[in-house]
């Protein structure tokens, strides 16, 4: 069993949901990333999702394209990301960590390579966005063999064939993108996701989290009460942008306000 | 005789050889699904593919001229060059012949939205043109220096009634502007159809817009061999993404004896980096814009800026097919300076009274690097993709005049 999959079992097994922050890593600046995360697990986050920037982020909204942008400045590179898990598991061996970026990255570095350097660093999950599964069975193959578990995307307009085919790739969870639109979109529909959601669950044995446009305690305790898992990233993103000062109790703060939310959702 | 080549490509899933496929998010996999069902269905519907050839003809005015550039190519002293007049077409470039294609796809699919992006704003002003003609509202995502650069075409566009919409991330050039055009659809999936402009992006955008390019290379080997009995030597186009070279190669991809030429933009020379041509210079595979083909990249896998004086080469990709074709050794592909392209785009202007568009000047400016090197009774054709009435203000300022 993967750290994922023991983390999403034991929550499941109390009853409660799995608390997904996600923030870009290297922004605004390299040297902060493992203080936030951190920062993150500090506040309650039961596995975290550390963004890889890339020049061209087509799936993200204006407040994760930035992030990406601030990151880049610096030249933060898909091995310096790497090299931040690593530094981040010196001191946590628990915390899940999943990377979520774009396939060029990867590709330039070779799914072997990286998969082996991902292991190194303690990188639990991938989620390559514009990797549907059917570009993605050979790197699923890849690392699924390191002991990765491959993070797949699932939509509103997603049909069933399309879930049948994530369920034979995928393993972790998956992610429930709950809106047509870009990261940071503001119009979450909870009883649509919730109705999709019984959908999906008749096909997947998997967990499913839940992410775009959850952005408050209350958004992400509805969620809760339907989903295995909440994701809330570009919420955390605009914190982050705010300004350094106070920023990593400021981030914890606010996930304990949404991690008692979701306690509040026990089902 | 089996000398000719077999070719057929791509595969059912959009792949040609190693490049292609389909790389986008979730979101985007049942419409693109849909699109490539429909697609199917609509080129074996004899009324529609009636539609298009009559809205080519009589809208467009089709088929467009082969000339003899014949001052021209005596002053090159070699190889006679022939110009296929893409230019002459309505709206003044090939890429209408597309946007005419994907609209009444657009409409057969009951989408009352269209998008596009746009690089020089050929394509947009070819996407708002057809809008208008058949009633669609239209949105062109356009990067915000290509909008300082191609002023005039950005006013045709809001002429024709579309809105126009600058982008200022990134670059802030074409690739910017097709992530844009990305994000709109997939939040607006389904109203809108985007109507993509080169043969690049997922599949079966690359397929679909070769498919109605190809007219220009099909008329072109009946022109060819009604003007000089047989076939060009060599084939020469511009290539960006890569639409009007797919248009004219493909079909003469088995004909044997004719050798295809790419043209990319070498902006400030490939030595300097300030490029626009992978092809050329032998980019890594990357995945891009939905698909999988030769991309300028750095060591990171980032995708870098880019250089060319026109804004329709200014990207770091290219079409699949493209890619596929050099990895084949079925065309070639070479680049031509910034420099070069000005040269040749003011020598048809003065010697053959064509005013060529900066990206065909590309083509024009390799057309005439080879021809001295080649026999009087030897054909070079060019495709003349578009006119360069649009790049008058570059120009302009290029020569330190104030219009």
């Amino acid at each position: 069993m993967s750290r994922i999959q023991k983390t999403l079992a034991a929550l499941k097994a109390d009853s409660r949901q799995a608390l997904i922050p996600f923030i870009t890593a290297g922004d605004p600046r390299p040297g902060i990333t493992v203080e936030l995360m951190h920062a993150l697990v500090k506040g309650g986050s039961d596995v975290i999702e550390l963004g890889v920037p890339f020049s061209d982020p087509m799936a993200d909204g204006p407040v994760i394209q930035r992030a990406s942008e601030r990151a880049l400045a610096h030249d933060v590179s898909l091995r310096d990301v790497l090299g931040m898990v690593a530094e981040f598991r010196k001191t946590d061996a628990e915390t899940p960590v999943v990377l979520m970026g774009y396939a060029n990255p990867v590709e330039a570095m070779g799914y072997e390579t990286f998969a082996q350097a991902a292991v190194a660093a303690g990188v639990d999950g991938v989620l390559t966005v514009d990797l549907p599964p059917e570009e993605a069975e050979d790197c699923a193959a890849t690392f699924k063999r390191h002991g990765i578990d491959p993070i797949f995307l699932l939509a509103p307009t997603t049909p069933v064939s399309r879930i049948q085919a994530v369920e034979r790739l995928a393993s972790g969870y998956v992610y429930y993108v709950s809106l047509k639109g870009v990261t940071g979109a503001a119009t979450l529909d909870v009883a649509s996701v919730a109705a999709k959601l019984a959908e999906l669950q008749s096909y997947l044995s998997v967990p499913v989290g839940v992410g775009f446009g959850i952005r408050d305690p209350e958004s992400a305790r509805a969620v809760a009460a339907v989903a295995d898992a909440v994701v809330i990233g570009s919420r955390l993103v605009q914190e982050v942008e705010a300004g350094e000062a106070g920023l990593a109790a400021r981030l914890t703060e606010f996930l304990a306000s949404v991690r008692a939310a979701m306690d509040t959702a026990r089902r | 005789m089996n000398d000719k080549l077999r070719y057929n490509q791509p595969d059912a899933r959009g792949h040609f050889g190693q490049h292609g496929g389909i790389y986008v998010a979730e979101t985007l996999m049942s419409a693109l699904d849909e699109l490539r069902v429909e697609y199917e269905k609509a080129i074996n519907d004899p009324a529609f593919m009636a539609e298009y050839r009559y809205e080519l003809a009589h809208y467009v005015g089709r088929p467009s001229p082969v000339y003899h550039a014949k001052r021209w190519s005596e002053l090159l002293g070699g190889a006679q060059i022939y110009l296929k007049r893409e230019d002459l077409n309505h709206t003044g470039a090939h890429k209408v012949n597309n946007t005419i294609g994907q609209a009444l796809l657009a409409r057969r699919m009951g989408k009352k939205r269209v998008i596009a992006e746009t690089g020089a704003g050929q394509h947009g002003v070819a996407s708002a043109t057809v809008a208008a003609r058949y009633g669609l509202e239209c949105v062109v995502y356009m990067g915000a220096e290509d909008v300082a650069r191609q002023s005039p075409n950005v006013y045709r566009m809001k002429l024709l009634g579309a809105t126009v919409v600058p982008v200022t991330s990134g670059s802030k050039t074409l690739k910017d502007a097709m992530n844009e055009a990305m994000r709109d659809w997939v939040t607006n999936v389904d109203s809108t159809y985007y109507i993509i402009g080169t043969c690049a992006g997922p599949h079966p955008y690359p397929t679909l817009v070769r498919d109605f390019q190809c007219v220009i290379g099909e008329e072109a080997k009946v022109q060819m061999q009604d003007m000089i009995g047989r076939q060009p030597d060599a084939v020469i186009a511009c290539v960006g993404g890569g639409s009007n070279a797919i248009g004219i190669f493909h079909p003469y991809v088995e004909v044997p004896g004719v050798r295809l030429i790419g043209v990319e933009a070498g902006g400030h020379g490939v030595e300097t980096g300030q490029h626009a041509a992978p092809l050329t210079t032998n980019a890594k595979i990357g995945v891009l814009h939905g698909q999988r083909s030769y991309l300028m990249q750095d060591a990171n896998g980032q995708i870098v800026e880019t250089h060319s004086v026109s804004a329709g080469l200014d990207y770091p990709g290219v079409g699949p097919e493209h890619s596929h074709l050099k990895d084949i050794g079925r065309a070639e592909y070479v680049a031509i300076n910034d420099d070069e392209a000005l040269k040749a785009f003011h020598d048809l202007c003065r010697y053959e009274g064509i005013i060529p568009a900066l990206e065909s000047s590309h083509a024009l400016a390799h057309a005439a690097k080879i021809a001295p090197t080649m026999s009087k009774d030897q054909v070079l054709l060019v495709n003349l993709s578009g006119r360069g009435d649009k790049d008058i203000p570059t120009i302009a300022k290029l020569d330190g005049i104030q219009l």
